[in-house]
């Protein structure tokens, strides 16, 4: 950057050119919803870890019995949806501040879909155990 | 279009010329302090406990399909290699937490001068390795044990 001389290529102010590649008013949002989402996580991953005890080693009735219980898929589908929302702000800032060019925007939709799907499945296959406990009774 | 971050290093003095601005040193140049090596691992962390929650829902997948497929991802769960992974995932869990937490207390207003930090960072990793050791510890006793019931 350093090694050519200083020179303007656009006739635009700093101002002009910077509006609209920023935030966009919508940087505060992010952040809050990133926090918000942390603190919330943090109740729900707590009560995950005092699941592990009961889940380690567990045969799949084991799990259908744990997971089809209303109480217990209610926070695990609150679980994976926060998760996987906090994990596509974090990554998302992440892509912004380290991929740019041309990859910035696909890579930061890549990482939305996936997000977005992994926790979809997430959300499907706590209701497939609901179904398979239910069927069980 | 130029990129905006280059453009921007272009200013101009009082008389018109163009100066290219000043830029700020790059990291190697700074001392390594413990505050920037946890401040990158929060981040490192949050990536891999995405990766571990990417694999936990693949595990429940697996339980949703039908005991064929929980056999196998027992079996895989099982391997010593996704033992150590899952060591990983509770370590990076557990710190990504731990500085989760101390960014909240840093948001809220507190602890962030500079002492403060720095009286901190040490506590974090200790925090992390305690609760981390202790909870990988437990889990395989438990997991054991109820295995062992299982025959």
């Amino acid at each position: 950057m350093n090694a050519h001389d200083p020179h303007i290529d656009v006739m635009r102010s700093h101002l002009g050119r910077a509006r609209g590649l920023g935030a966009g008013h919508s940087g505060a949002g992010h952040w809050w919803a990133e926090r918000a989402s942390s603190a919330v996580l943090l109740p729900l991953s707590t009560w995950f870890v005092v699941q592990m005890f009961r889940l380690g080693g567990a045969s799949r009735a084991d799990v259908v019995e744990w997971g089809g219980k209303p109480v217990n898929a209610t926070m695990l589908i609150a679980l994976i949806v926060a998760t996987f929302y906090h994990a596509r702000l974090g990554l998302q800032v992440i892509v912004d501040d380290y991929v740019h060019g041309h990859a910035h925007l696909p890579t930061r939709l890549l990482i939305k879909f996936g997000t977005f799907l992994l926790g979809l499945l997430g959300v499907i296959s706590v209701i497939r155990l609901v179904v398979a406990h239910g069927s069980t009774k | 279009m130029q990129d905006v971050r280059r453009a921007l290093y272009v200013g101009s003095r009082s008389d018109g010329t163009l100066v290219q601005r000043p830029m700020s040193p790059h990291l190697q140049i700074y001392r390594r302090r413990l505050s920037m090596v946890l401040s990158i691992s929060n981040r490192i962390t949050g990536v891999i406990a995405t990766g571990g929650a990417a694999l936990g829902v693949f595990w429940l997948n697996a339980a949703a399909k039908g005991e064929k497929s929980y056999t196998t991802a027992s079996k895989v769960a099982r391997n010593p290699l996704t033992r150590l992974m899952l060591f990983g995932w509770i370590v990076s869990v557990v710190y990504h937490t731990v500085g989760g937490i101390r960014h909240l207390i840093w948001d809220s207003g507190h602890r962030f001068d500079k002492k403060e930090v720095n009286e901190d960072g040490p506590v974090a990793v200790r925090v992390t390795v305690g609760v981390s050791v202790v909870l990988t510890a437990l889990l395989c006793l438990v997991g054991r044990r109820r295995a062992k019931k299982r025959g």
